[in-house]
């Protein structure tokens, strides 16, 4: 079966593949986790806010996002985001948004809904008593979420968190529907140029079955040491 | 906003020469439905035999259904969608790969079944989830009644475990459905696809969006309270559902 | 110093938690407060620093309302000390940081000054080897003896005790109580809510006997230990002095 397997056509592409596809897929990542969460966060805040519509429209917007498919968001923000931008911005006609930004803006909206689900459960896992400490101290509302309730939510969510990251990483090869070469674009740009595809995309699955892998070993350990800490 | 909504558009014929542009939508959300129980039936069965797998005291049973979770779960669907359609037939014995490229409805095959193998990892973590939070007694119980481990699973153990994880499972069975769309890429047209030809004829692209987000959304609604309806329906008296 | 005057407090409709309690604390003084499970004894503590709202009545601190909406509350209850039964120390804080964070967040005192202090209360309530510390490697008594010294940092001008012995081994309330009379002999303002009738007769002023939500007795300790006037306090009494 891999009696003509092109091995070299890999090698040849390496620089390609890892310096431009794998460097957009993991900033991508990262950025999006990072913005996600916080995000996430303030809409988590918003629904346990007890404030009547802020929790209503926080809550509609997760419902929203996790009924919809991630290939269908993307599209809608592909095409959004320009017009969004002239809106914002006051210009005449929609703005040119680059690929790394468009797909941010993404990934940050979509995964928030989810990341807030999370942090939603971490917060509400906290004893009341601990927010009760907190103002009997003198704490404000927000300084008790800020040094006592949000760090602890974290802390004990953090497995999670990182285990939804790596679903968003492998959710970001889905920007190839709008032809964005992330890691697997550049796998598919390659393929298609030298007529190899077959290498290509089992290569492509090879690397992203070893990263998902390892990190999601790297999170087991983790949530072993936080339970022996508790 | 210099955009120019005409919602009209749904009633014009489309390009393709089949009716309007919404009689392609609904096409779409049908070939949806219909990917969506294929892959989800093939999730379910595959899925409960893994799960079930994971949960005896037999190590190669245990290794094999950890590793097969781990391989479907730790790669992108959209890539095991690529390696089903694309490089499946080029390492199969010659005549085996020209018979899969020549099988009609290739797309819809390949989107079924992907999805189908790659949700069933989803499922059998659920269900080994739902067994694992049974109370041993039960199985030794049913043990003790000179049961066969199989016995025990068919009629002690699967019944209330399936019940216990209904909830999780009907969100998966909604992911499933989400997941449809990603066979876009294999050329399916089902709803989101369907909603992309038709901003590429049309340019009419709010209006194509807004149309397959509100099916997605009546999808949803439905799936739930039918779930609701069978949840009620087969919840044991005393015990209490999970949320 | 605290004037509870005729409050009342009802959960929904329905339940009234509190009825027309009316009562003082003054300066220096230790108020002891007992009585059965759901008396209200803990939610009426609760009131004074307005962790738990009432819809009638009063309470006061230094001529400050508690209820008055236009209170500054965060400045309030950084003035009055509190222990829970359940301690709450901030599991993700080491003790030290324990001590500092209200001192820094809500008084403004840099950060040497806040460790200073903490350590000198930390050698007080005799854990000052402790301080980096997490609290979940402290045993329950010691966790109690630094929220105690938690509460000190503030210079709070009154303390109020919820239950803070009710959550520990025996052997480890006896420390706890130590460090509660110390502060009482020094002078401090007190309300415990507590079953510990030794502590009562050792260092209380007066000792409220509360049940259904009233305040059914409220006399001087002697009078109270010597002859209760009303039969639900003798009962009560005889029934936690018998053993």
């Amino acid at each position: 079966m891999f009696a003509n397997f092109d091995f070299d056509v890999i090698r040849r592409a390496l620089p390609y593949l890892f310096l431009d596809g794998m460097a957009f897929t993991l900033t991508l990542t990262a950025l999006s986790a990072v913005g996600g969460i916080i995000f996430g966060t303030l809409i988590a805040l918003m629904r346990l806010s007890g404030q009547k519509l802020l929790g209503r429209i926080a809550g509609l917007y997760v419902d929203l996002m996790r009924s919809l498919p991630l290939v269908l968001v993307i599209f809608w923000f592909y095409f959004l985001v320009p017009y969004i931008g002239q809106w914002l911005t006051g210009a005449s006609r929609p703005i040119k948004v680059g690929a790394f930004a468009s797909s941010l803006i993404t990934f940050i909206m979509f995964e928030a809904a989810y990341f807030s689900e999370i942090m939603r459960a971490g917060i509400q896992s906290i004893s009341k008593g601990q927010p009760a400490a907190a103002s009997a101290l003198g704490l404000t509302y927000g300084q008790s979420m800020r040094y006592v309730v949000l760090p602890q939510a974290f802390r004990n969510m953090l497995p999670v968190l990182l285990t939804q990251t790596i679903v968003l990483f492998q959710d970001t090869s889905l920007v190839y529907v709008v032809s964005i070469p992330d890691f697997l674009g550049a796998a598919s740009i390659v393929g298609q140029r030298d007529g190899r595809l077959v290498e290509m995309y089992l290569f492509a699955a090879l690397v992203y079955f070893t990263i998902s892998c390892v990190a999601s070993f790297g999170v087991r350990q983790l949530q072993a040491r936080i339970a022996i800490v508790r | 906003m210099n955009y120019h909504w005409n919602w009209h558009i749904f009633f014009e014929p489309n390009p393709t020469g089949g009716g309007s542009y919404l009689d392609m939508l609904l096409s779409g959300l049908l070939l949806t439905l219909e990917t969506s129980l294929a892959a989800w039936i093939i999730a379910l069965v595959t899925g409960s035999i893994i799960g079930v797998m994971r949960t005896l005291p037999s190590k190669p049973a245990n290794l094999i259904g950890f590793s097969y979770v781990e391989f479907f779960r730790n790669m992108p669907l959209l890539v095991q969608l690529f390696l089903w359609f694309f490089v499946l037939p080029e390492v199969l014995p010659s005549a085996w790969g020209l018979w899969l490229k020549q099988l009609p409805h290739a797309p819809f095959y390949t989107a079924a079944i992907g999805i189908g193998l790659f949700m069933s990892a989803r499922v059998a973590e659920q269900l080994r989830a739902g067994i694992g939070s049974l109370p041993r007694g039960q199985k030794q119980a049913a043990t003790a009644l000179g049961l066969t481990t199989a016995q025990a699973y068919l009629y002690v153990l699967l019944p209330i475990a399936y019940r216990i994880i209904l909830p999780p499972l009907t969100s998966e069975f909604l992911n499933t459905i989400k997941n449809t769309a990603v066979a876009i890429t294999i050329g399916l047209l089902e709803l989101t696809g369907q909603a992309r030809s038709m901003q590429e004829f049309s340019f009419q692209v709010f209006e194509a969006y807004t149309a397959a987000t509100v099916m997605y959304l009546l999808i949803n609604v439905v799936v739930v309270t039918a779930m609701r309806v069978i949840e009620s329906r087969v919840a044991i008296p005393g015990m209490i559902a999970g949320k | 110093m605290i004037e509870i005057k005729h409050v009342s407090k009802w959960y929904g409709a329905s339940f009234q938690a509190l009825n027309d309690c009316t009562t003082a604390v003054a300066r220096g003084e230790v108020v002891v407060v007992c009585g059965p499970s759901g008396s209200g004894k803990s939610t009426l503590i609760k009131c004074v620093n307005a962790l738990e709202p009432f819809q009638k009545g009063e309470i006061t601190i230094e001529g400050i309302s508690v209820g008055d909406p236009k209170t500054n509350l965060p400045k309030l209850r950084a003035r009055v000390g509190m222990v829970f039964q359940h301690f709450e120390l901030f599991p993700h804080l080491r003790i030290i940081d324990n001590l500092c964070l209200a001192q820094e967040k809500v008084l403004g005192r840099p950060h040497d000054e806040a460790v200073a202090k903490a350590m000198k209360l930390l050698d007080r309530v005799g854990l000052k080897e402790h301080a980096t510390k997490f609290p979940a490697e402290l045993s329950g008594g010691q966790q109690q003896r630094v929220a105690i010294a938690r509460a000190l940092a503030m210079d709070p001008i009154a303390m109020l005790f919820d239950e803070p012995t009710s959550a520990l081994d025996p052997e480890m309330i006896s420390e706890v109580l130590d460090v509660m009379v110390d502060l009482a002999r020094d002078g401090m303002t007190i309300m415990v809510v507590t079953h510990e009738m030794g502590f009562a007769s050792k260092v209380a002023h007066r000792v409220i006997f509360m049940d259904r939500g009233e305040i059914v007795e409220d006399a001087p300790k002697t009078d109270f230990f010597g002859k209760p006037r009303s039969d639900r306090a003798q009962k009560f009494l005889s029934k936690i002095l018998s053993h």
